[in-house]
């Protein structure tokens, strides 16, 4: 499954660990939150970067004092109409100010990179190698945001507004 | 009227090439159905028993004339020559080709319509009063609100793909002809006590197999905060709505199971947190919005003319006046409603050649305006009372002209078994025979105003729950049976209808209402008493013993 | 969303035949011995037992290119051995909406 990341297919650096996968000597590794907050010091202490993957039907809020520990968080659409990531991805960018790598895995589809990016999203891991191939191109399929989100792209209410604004000074 | 503008063309635009995109995919099979499935349903694509059904959107029942032509383009072009207008102000396409589908779209998008999010578990178009901005005593023209919904509602990138559809409705007005109780969020425009416009919402209504009138959750949320105290629920609603069945997945049930106390504590924490941010709107940006929103120059007209005196000889045209013609908030003007219920006709039906008529009447003497209402009836907005006569002679060659707005054969219904794939039961024949039945004019001015609505299917898209006599059509042993409530209404004092007994064949239906409508005449205490406070005054019980004592 | 082929028990009860819509224009089609579609209900491949209803059906399923929504629908055999619409709602599937039809008081 290729890994898009900052626009551009890239060799995912992060081992996912399963609940009982032994820990690998170095590396980055991405661990089910549940196992994260079990063995969160041990896992901080090791020479990897370390992401959490985590589950879209828990509390995105408890994760929020590790968010300046760990290098990356996977949130999950266990299918394409399952959209409960969108607002944990917004949660954290927006609310929690959650900087590091944000990554959408799961059904991730071509059709949802707008929404995604729009959501905070960087990283995603993307179901089809033509899809992974077309994303600069699909996520630039729109230019007129009607929402604001935490991406800070343009409101359509605002570009009006600054337009109105620049043809009121010109004339 | 509002004018779409360069961004608003934009973004449709950016929509169809995406959509046709995803139709080239589906076509060679880089998509499955499976993937394309909610993609279609995005844009309004169902699959129904005999073919694809598109749905337009009509955001808050207004239609230009071009735009009404475009439909009919659509309907020639690409359909069968005639279309559907739904109980949630959209038209509908029975049998659209999958890979024409794109094309119509483009058509659609040069006069300013699409498609976008009238299917799918996405937030929906959103609906208004057909007298929006007309009706005298209205508070505040609805549709600058609802165009400001509309505009954060579309693509949004949280909410595209909630648990499930998600409908919002929104009356200025002290009688709501936009049924808001009956919808997932209801918005009352009011006024607070500095004057200043806000809402009071209610959250949680709607039909289906677990049918509910909404609640209100906020007596009073200012129009500046209207954005983020909406985003406040369905962000709640995005992360709590059920997920694991499809007939729980909808907010009245995260509601009811929560409670509304609790669940408004959670909208109301979600909301500190968000409404003073970007999505407060500065009166700058409400009135950018509100100032394109056009309104006829209206000519300073007599309340009287001669032409409406004259006219009032002919009995048929005042038939039409007094049933089909509402009072308008300027003098001299008044609100014609189009009935698109002839009789032994399918409610809701417009061919081609009747939108195009429309639309060349709408610009005579309406201003070009055309408005849509949920009982699946046009409206010409803005007719000058002197016209009236001229107007009720080109509608009645159209077919047009029924004088029945809000009698027994203004019926709602759903296609029903015949159009579509969910169905147990056909609606339309029934409301074909019960038009006929009742076709007899001076009887039906006699019964008064009595709403029947009919669904095919528990899903209720014929609002049967909120009809004055609903009629849900069920299968039984691979016949179809026919189930009556009667005491509903969709108003502002919205209720569900009570179950009179077993449920009755197809060709039992036409006599089971003439039975309950022969009670109501002798039960009635005088002819101003309406169907609805009979049944309200004596609840069910006669009416049973009426229907049921011969069978 | 569940594959028809997941459905735990495919029983038919009659002869069957198995309808979709086919996927460029919605059409009503049904699936014929030669693997393809067919507009033509009496073109239609009958099965007659579970086990070949279930072929019938994953053979159908596979095309999802060329038909949408594959699902197993009764039929009923006339004395003549003409095909017919084994239930109101495939009888209007086949013949088209009833609508325009007074209703049979």
């Amino acid at each position: 499954m290729p890994l898009v990341n900052g626009g551009k297919i890239v060799d995912d650096s992060f081992v996912k660990l399963a609940v009982d996968t032994p820990l690998p000597e170095g590396g980055d590794i991405l661990v089910p939150a549940e196992r994260f907050f079990g063995e969160a010091d041990v896992l901080l202490k090791r020479s990897g970067k370390v992401g959490v993957i985590w589950p879209n039907n828990r509390d995105i809020a408890e994760l929020v004092p590790y968010l300046g520990k760990v290098a990356a968080v996977a949130l999950v659409f266990p299918t394409f109409r399952d959209g409960r990531a969108y607002s944990q991805a917004r949660l954290l960018r927006e609310r929690y100010n959650y900087r590091g790598e944000l990554r959408a895995t799961g059904q991730v589809l071509r059709d949802q990179f707008v929404f995604m990016l729009r959501a905070g999203f960087d990283a995603f891991e993307v179901k089809k190698q033509a899809d992974a191939e077309a994303f600069m191109q699909t996520a630039k399929r729109y230019s007129v945001f009607y929402q604001p989100t935490g991406d800070g792209r343009i409101t359509a209410l605002h570009r009006r507004m600054q337009l109105r604004h620049s043809e009121g000074v010109g004339t | 009227m509002y004018a779409y503008d360069e961004i608003d063309r934009t973004l449709v635009n950016e929509r169809v090439s995406e959509f046709r995109d995803q139709v080239k995919r589906r076509l060679s099979g880089e998509l499955t159905e499976d993937e394309f499935k909610i993609l279609r349903l995005q844009n309004g694509v169902y699959l129904q028993l005999h073919a694809y059904m598109f749905r337009v959107a009509i955001p808050y029942g207004t239609l230009a004339t071009n735009q009404m032509r475009a439909l009919a383009h659509v309907a020639r072009k690409y359909d069968r020559g005639y279309g559907h207008f739904t109980t949630r102000q959209n038209i509908q396409f029975n049998w659209i080709k999958l890979a024409e589908l794109p094309d119509a779209l483009e058509d659609l998008a040069k006069v300013g319509i699409h498609a976008m999010q009238t299917s799918g578990n996405n937030m929906r178009n959103v609906t208004s009063d057909q007298w929006a901005g007309v009706a005298p005593g209205e508070i505040e023209d609805p549709r600058i609100w609802s165009e400001l919904i509309r505009q954060h509602t579309t693509l949004h990138p949280e909410f595209s793909f909630l648990p499930r559809k998600f409908k919002i409705a929104i009356t200025a007005s002290d009688h709501d002809r936009a049924a808001i109780k009956i919808h997932d969020i209801g918005l009352r425009l009011i006024k607070n006590e500095k004057g200043e416009t806000g809402f009071e919402v209610l959250v949680g209504g709607g039909l289906g197999r677990t049918p509910f009138i909404a609640k209100t959750i906020k007596h009073f949320v200012h129009g500046r905060d209207i954005l983020s105290y909406i985003e406040a629920i369905l962000r709640v609603y995005n992360q709590y709505g059920r997920r694991d069945n499809i007939y729980k997945a909808r907010i009245k049930i995260l509601v009811h199971e929560l409670g509304i106390e609790k669940f408004s504590r959670e909208v109301e924490d979600e909301w500190q947190h968000i409404r003073n941010s970007s999505l407060q709107l500065d009166d700058e940006v409400i009135e950018d919005i509100r100032s394109r929103f056009t309104y006829p120059a209206y000519e300073k007209l007599p309340h009287m003319p001669d032409e409406l005196r004259q006219a009032a000889a002919d009995p048929d045209f005042e038939a039409w006046r007094k049933n089909s013609v509402a009072p308008h908030k300027v003098q001299g003007y008044s609100i014609v409603t189009i009935s698109l219920k002839p009789t032994g006709g399918p409610p809701g039906d417009a061919t081609a050649e009747q939108m195009d008529a429309l639309a060349d009447l709408a610009d005579k003497y309406s201003f070009g305006e055309i408005r849509v209402g949920h009982e699946q009836n046009l409206a010409l907005p803005h007719v000058a009372k002197r016209d009236l006569p001229a107007l009720w002679k080109a509608l009645d060659k159209l077919g047009l002209a029924t004088p029945n707005v809000n009698l027994i054969t203004d019926i709602i219904a759903c296609p029903g078994l015949d159009y579509c794939s969910l169905a147990n039961a056909r609606s339309i024949p029934i409301a074909q025979e019960l038009t006929r039945r009742f076709a007899n004019h001076e009887l039906a001015n006699l019964i008064g105003r009595l709403h029947i609505n009919i669904s095919g299917c528990i899903n209720a898209c014929g609002h049967h729950h909120v009809g004055h006599i609903g009629i849900l059509g069920v299968e039984k042993n691979g016949e179809e049976v026919y189930q009556i409530t009667i005491g509903g209404r969709a108003d502002e004092n919205a209720a569900l209808g009570t179950l009179i007994g077993p449920g009755v064949k197809f060709d039992e239906v036409a006599d089971v209402v003439e039975d309950i409508v022969e009670a109501y005449l002798a039960l009635r205490e005088r002819p101003e008493e309406l169907f609805m406070d009979t049944v309200k005054r004596l609840g069910v019980e006669p009416f049973k013993e009426r229907v049921y004592a011969t069978r | 969303m569940t594959s028809p082929l997941e459905q735990k028990k495919i029983r038919i009860a009659g002869p069957s035949v198995v309808t979709a819509n086919r996927t460029w224009d919605g059409i009503v089609v049904y699936r014929t011995a030669a693997k393809s579609w067919s507009a033509e209900l009496s073109e239609a491949a009958i099965v007659r037992n579970s086990d070949e209803a279930k072929a019938l059906l994953a053979e159908a399923v596979a095309d999802d290119v060329g038909a949408i929504g594959p699902y197993i629908a009764p039929v009923q055999i006339g004395d003549d051995g003409k095909v017919l619409p084994g239930n109101l709602r495939e009888q209007i599937r086949r013949t088209g909406v009833t609508i325009g039809q007074p209703a049979q008081v």
